[in-house]
């Protein structure tokens, strides 16, 4: 029987450098058929606890476990095996300019497998079918717009049916219809595929609405709370009330740490008016 | 102290530097066999390094056999050796000018091409999106243009050297009257296939390899900023023309050192 947690950071610490971590000491666990998503402000370590699990980086202590098996970013068999087992959608799609819309949804299938191009081409009609951008297929990239990469991004992400999907940003710079429709196709395609999802975001509304557990990190790659969405509305955390409601100022203050202002234009406290 | 420190540091950042590099070329060298079974992507490469590189290797060989041999005329006249002129505008360019000048112009066509296309690929995710879905970027896109680039160098030298050849053919025989008897048949019985021309061809192969390996190392360790780009496409240019001017003294040295 499989383990019900498809993945588990335990006590992970990483920095590019040791002096400077960027995740800190970080312990979670991401079940299988949910959608999880991470929340958090710019720089608090989202996407690096992706590629972590992805095993782009090696921790620098603790460690990552895929589906009962920890992984170890030397063991370049074991690391593109489990890769083979996962899809990522990257914050801009980074889709292949070169290509046409259907050459980078069929790019994983014809590199990874050895289907015959008939079959190909079904299956990569159909994953544009699922994004809705079926009558898209022969465009070029160049010609699409930012939603439309976006959606193309995910379908080269499914077009293996992996086990776990990751999402980095998918909502951000969407207009208020293409976050609508991402929203409704990361839910859908994890319920459709038994899938699990990870979302990496800072959209607080549409995550509500999507994920089965939400998980929120802060600056210097700490986990401030985790709970259902309900749980973390309810949360009566300064910091959980400041990043769910959008506050300005709070425990997460606006100002980077600087000197005294008086002190940065040359004036003394004291004669200060 | 502080100087003694600098140059510890300098020293010890550029042993790293190059061995950083070298272990670059033997996972590239690994990645060739792999790149080799699927060669319709070489093909790709070939065509893209190699026919568009065309128009200004082709150009730049006529022009440097027009002035080869009005200049090499205007020397050997005064000493009654304009008959020696089709040997020594063959040998010049077959020997050193075909493979060196055409290394210099692909590292500044050619190089600087594959440096901003890997730059930009790393920039927008595209070698970070094929590492996570399991393809290797080094088999899938370094080793095709790697191998590309070895295949077309020594091609657009040969081509360099023929259309440079034409050139002087013009200048020399039908602008000033050289005998064209004599400026063919002196090169038939002088000019030694292995010797010159496939001691040409060897040097155009090694500049090819260095000068692919240079603009790939360049762009796939760029920083990923419009800058950083910009920064290896000319670090390309710098370091891959010294490579090749450097390693053809030493092997004109090897190949040419007895008479």
């Amino acid at each position: 029987m499989k383990p019900d947690k498809l993945i588990e950071i335990d006590h992970v610490t990483f920095g590019y450098d040791a002096s400077r971590p960027i995740l800190n000491d970080v312990s979670l666990s991401f079940r299988r058929g949910q959608v999880t998503a991470i929340l958090g402000g710019s720089g608090c370590g989202k996407t690096t606890l992706l590629r972590l699990i992805g095993g782009v980086h090696a921790a620098n202590k603790g460690r990552v476990v895929f589906d009962g098996v920890p992984v170890n970013v030397r063991d370049k068999a074991q690391i593109y095996g489990i890769r083979r087992r996962l899809g990522m959608l990257f914050q801009f799609g980074a889709l292949f300019t070169d290509l046409t819309v259907f050459d980078n949804v069929a790019f994983p299938l014809r590199e990874m497998t050895d289907l015959p191009e008939s079959l190909i081409r079904d299956i990569t009609l159909l994953k544009l079918n699922a994004v809705g951008l079926r009558g898209a297929a022969g465009l070029r990239i160049s010609e699409v717009s930012g939603g439309m990469a976006r959606r193309i991004a995910l379908a080269r992400a499914i077009a293996l049916d992996p086990e776990l999907i990751m999402y980095d940003e998918p909502f951000a710079g969407l207009d208020l219809i293409s976050m609508g429709v991402a929203a409704k196709l990361i839910r859908t395609l994890n319920d459709v595929t038994g899938a699990t999802s990870l979302v990496v975001s800072h959209d607080v509304p549409e995550c509500m609405a999507i994920s089965d557990h939400i998980v929120l990190m802060a600056a210097g790659g700490r986990v401030v709370a985790q709970g259902t969405p309900s749980e973390l509305m309810a949360s009566m955390d300064p910091e959980v009330r400041q990043f769910v409601r959008g506050e300005p100022d709070g425990p997460v203050k606006f100002h980077y740490p600087a000197p005294e202002l008086a002190a940065d234009f040359g004036l003394r406290p004291e004669v200060r008016p | 102290m502080n100087i003694v420190v600098l140059l510890g540091a300098r020293t010890l950042g550029l042993l790293r530097g190059w061995g950083h590099a070298a272990f670059f070329v033997l996972e590239l060298l690994r990645a060739v066999p792999a790149s080799l079974r699927r060669f319709g992507l070489v093909v790709t490469q070939i065509h893209a390094i190699g026919n568009r590189s065309l128009v200004i290797i082709l150009a730049s060989g006529l022009a440097v056999g027009f002035v080869l041999a009005l200049q090499m005329y205007y020397a050997l006249v005064a000493y009654g050796a304009a008959e020696s002129l089709g040997l020594i505008v063959n040998l010049a360019l077959v020997r050193e000018l075909g493979p060196v000048v055409t290394a210099l112009l692909f590292a500044g066509r050619a190089g600087t091409s594959l440096t901003a296309e890997i730059g930009l690929m790393k920039a927008g995710e595209q070698l970070a999106a094929m590492e996570l879905m399991a393809i290797d970027p080094k088999v899938r896109v370094l080793a095709p243009r790697f191998l590309g680039g070895i295949i077309a160098m020594p091609i657009l030298a040969v081509l360099f050297s023929a259309v440079g050849i034409l050139g002087a053919y013009v200048v020399a025989v039908l602008l000033i009257g050289v005998d064209a008897g004599n400026f063919w048949s002196i090169m038939q019985s002088k000019v030694d296939i292995w010797r010159d021309v496939g001691n040409g061809v060897l040097k155009s192969v090694v500049f090819g390899l260095a000068c692919t390996c240079v603009a790939l190392y360049q762009g796939f360790e760029t920083e990923a900023t419009p800058e950083g780009v910009a920064y290896a496409t000319t670090r390309t240019v710098v370091i891959a023309s010294l490579w090749v001017l450097g390693m053809d003294f030493i092997l004109t040295a090897l190949m040419f050192s007895t008479p």
